[in-house]
């Protein structure tokens, strides 16, 4: 082995010319590694967040002061990895960055980061990469931890060993930080210095004409498929073949660690002591049902202040810009298009804030790889993975956020099948429309004398919206989205606390992601939407005669439009004007209907007004609009259609597409018709009214 | 024996791994080589996936994955 080992220069390198130019610098590494917490202890608040282009893997970038003279470097958190091939799109990418094929520049310089709790797993990448000759730069997190598991790690060993320099750091006390700077800053500029190739070329044990084919890997470009790309085309001959670099690689790493390391083989046994409880038969289900019951009281109901808050500003706002500006088309573009639409953005903060709260510190503390374990079995019946639970129970408070938290589920495909049922969980946005059909048809009834019908109804209704969920996955995995199911296999870190900057960073990172991409989105339709409520004007300006002006409106004439294609559902046309306002969101029924019976816009879901003038509501034959039949369906109908636009912003932001939202809306408002026309024919069929 | 009969709390010595797939390639990347030592410590609520030791740090994986993996206990 030709390796010398790394000195840290007595004084600061002579800068070299090509040193002045910006290096690029990848943080590279196992997930759970302490990626994360590194970068940010690294480039502190200087970070932004972007999209790799064409797909949806984020790309986190900051600057990083490596010395004071020269530039900030621009530093890449890549994708967790657990080895260059590559079998998630998140590993492929940041593989194709590693090695310069990605559509980003390949980096000057990539700091490696391994975990010296695990040290040979961890090894496991950095050998790959010391491979591929790329300048490197070994940042040992977790020493601190290594060093209270009795765990004696020879740093100048390992680095000669390595033929890298090895730098043990403490991100969270920004420990180490200013050492790994510096040999950053000497690798970069041997590397970028002329010289000749000093250190001959790595050969190692388990390098084989068959491991440098391993290594011709696809460039991101080429579509992800849901197969590892690096597969050798051998592998299917003769299946040892391939597996010896592999073990050959682990041999050498644990030869290498060996050397390396004295471990007294103490360990610290907080992580089994948690297990103990957390994944037990009896209490890990248990102390799951109250996490999560946890999380959902939070984004259900302790969001209601802040949310209640957000949306009597907007109404002040609006009701202040009316005082105060003539009547006519601008105030009406303002107070009923802009001012809604920025506050229909905003209302979500609260929630998107404290789910991903939650998600960042379940995820930090080595929690959600517990729940995926606990849940998997169970996701697993309907074809998802375990990943996909968090973000579905999260649905039933708002799918928005809840799609944004499928993030964590690695396969795109398992991704997108989570994505496509998340809006069937009863969202906190139909209870209004359940309130108010309860209220006006089934309010006072009960069941044998004490279960009161409505509560039945309404669990009716959430329960049909998991069964259609767990149909619709199941369909959805054997036709457009089937792939062979990825595997399981999936790390339990330890249980670390979560660091609160970190959480911090993630919240920032959400809500920023969240009002560039989804928000200018729903503004845009929320002013569409009103433009088809506003447009034609009404002859005649005034209060009394917004009925009128909602009439007339295009909106007004689409519902006339549908009623023929509505009836069958039980829905007359004012309904109909109801149902096309809703798809901006479907709590606008509520204030749509108020107009159109004329009992005033402020009349909440449960309104006695409202409710009147349902019971009153005649068709032109004498014969009542609304009946319980007609209640029941146009609830059904609510369950099933993804009437939110900020759901469907949401998707086409996460998916980078139009596709899957179109497709979603489609498919969402067919089963939804069909649904509804089965209750209401089916219930005219069995002698319901 | 394949792994996914093995007992909990007993130490068992990977002999080899069968299949040509994405599971095979992934359980070998995270360490599960022939000749690595490792424990089954439990299964999750319903049976499935199972929690497995080694190499200092805990793996989840389905009883189909863990059946590719052929042990021999370490007192065998």
């Amino acid at each position: 082995m030709s390796a010398t080992i790394y000195r840290f220069p007595k004084t600061p390198p002579a800068r070299t010319a090509s040193l002045n130019k910006q290096l690029t610098i990848a943080v590279a590494g196992n997930p759970n590694a302490g990626k994360t917490s590194l970068f940010n202890a690294l480039t502190g608040l200087r970070q932004k967040v972007a999209n790799y282009p064409g797909v949806t893997v984020e790309r986190k970038e900051g600057l990083w002061s490596l010395s004071p003279e020269t530039p900030p470097a621009r530093i890449i958190d890549l994708p967790g990895l657990y080895s260059l091939e590559a079998t998630s799109l998140d590993e492929q990418i940041a593989r194709d960055v590693l090695l310069g094929q990605g559509v980003i520049e390949k980096p000057d310089v990539v700091v490696v980061v391994v975990d010296a709790t695990s040290l040979v797993r961890n090894l496991y990448l950095a050998t790959q990469l010391l491979e591929t000759g790329c300048p490197m730069v070994i940042a040992l997190t977790m020493f601190d931890l290594a060093e209270r598991n009795l765990v004696e790690i020879n740093v100048e060993k390992l680095s000669a060993a390595l033929g890298v320099p090895v730098i043990p750091v403490v991100a969270r006390q920004e420990r180490g930080l200013e050492r790994l700077a510096r040999a950053v800053f000497e690798v970069a500029a041997k590397t970028s210095a002329p010289r000749p190739v000093s250190a001959a070329p790595l050969t190692r044990p388990w390098q084989s004409g068959l491991e440098s084919r391993r290594l011709q890997l696809v460039p991101i470009t080429s579509s992800w498929n849901g197969k590892p790309n690096g597969e050798p085309e051998s592998r299917k001959s003769n299946s040892l073949s391939w597996q010896l670099p592999l073990i050959e690689r682990y041999r050498w790493i644990e030869k290498v660690v060996a050397d390396a390391v004295v471990d007294a083989g103490r360990r610290q046994r907080t992580t089994e002591r948690i297990d103990a409880l957390a994944t037990h038969k009896v209490l890990g289900p248990v102390i799951l049902f109250l996490v999560m019951l946890l999380v959902f009281q939070t984004i259900f109901s302790w969001a209601n202040l802040p949310m209640n808050l957000i949306d009597s500003v907007f109404n002040a706002i609006a009701a202040g810009v009316r005082a105060h500006l003539p009547a006519g088309l601008l105030t009406d573009l303002i107070v009923n298009g802009i001012i809604p639409g920025v506050g229909g953005v905003l209302i979500f903060l609260p929630q998107i804030m404290l789910l991903f709260f939650f998600i960042t510190i379940l995820e930090d503390s080595g929690y959600m790889a517990r729940a995926a374990f606990l849940m998997d079995r169970l996701m697993r019946a309907v074809g998802l993975h375990g990943k996909a639970f968090v973000p579905l129970l999260s649905s039933f408070a708002c799918a928005v956020p809840g799609i944004m938290a499928t993030r964590t589920i690695e396969n795109p495909k398992d991704r997108i099948a989570t994505m496509m049922i998340a809006p069937f969980m009863s969202c906190s946005a139909r209870l209004p429309v359940y309130t108010l059909m309860i209220a006006a048809f089934f309010s006072g009834r009960n069941l044998f004398g004490f279960i009161s019908l409505g509560a039945l109804i309404i669990l009716g209704m959430y329960l049909l919206g998991i069964l259609v969920a767990v149909i619709v996955s199941w369909l959805l995995k054997h036709t457009l989205l089937k792939a062979p199911s990825p595997p399981f296999v999936m790390e339990l870190p330890p249980y670390r606390l979560p660091n609160l900057s970190n959480v911090g960073h993630s919240l920032m990172t959400r809500v920023g992601v969240f009002l560039k991409r989804a928000g200018t989105v729903i503004l845009a339709i929320s002013i569409l939407l009103w433009a088809l409520v506003a447009f034609p004007r009404a002859t005649s300006q005034g209060a009394s005669d917004t009925a009128a002006q909602v009439e007339n409106s295009y909106a007004g004439q689409a519902g006339r439009i549908i009623e023929p294609l509505i009836k069958p559902l039980g829905f007359d046309w004012k309904i109909g004007i109801g149902l096309i306002s809703s798809f901006a969101a479907r709590e606008t029924v509520i204030s749509t209907l108020s107009i159109v019976y004329n009992v005033g816009e402020e009349g909440g879901p449960a309104s006695s007004s409202l409710v009147e003038a349902i019971h009153n509501a005649k068709r032109p034959d004498g014969s009542p609009v609304w009946t319980p039949l007609v209640g029941l369906s146009l609830m059904v109908f609510f369950v099933l259609a993804c009437q939110c636009m900020s759901t469907l912003a949401v998707v086409r932001r996460e998916t980078n597409s139009w596709r899957w939202p179109l497709f979603m809306v489609s498919y969402m408002l067919v089963l939804a018709y069909v649904a509804s026309l089965i209750t209401f024919q089916g219930g005219r069929l069995l002698g319901f009214s | 024996m394949t792994l996914d009969t093995t007992p909990y709390g007993t130490r068992a010595r990977v002999v080899s791994i069968s299949g040509d797939g994405a599971v095979a390639l992934r359980l070998m990347q995270m360490g599960v080589v022939p000749g690595v030592s490792l424990e089954v410590v439990k299964s999750a609520p319903l049976g499935d996936p199972i929690q497995v030791r080694l190499r200092d740090y805990d793996l989840a994986m389905r009883r189909v994955e863990a059946q590719t993996i052929t042990v021999a206990l370490a007192n065998d």
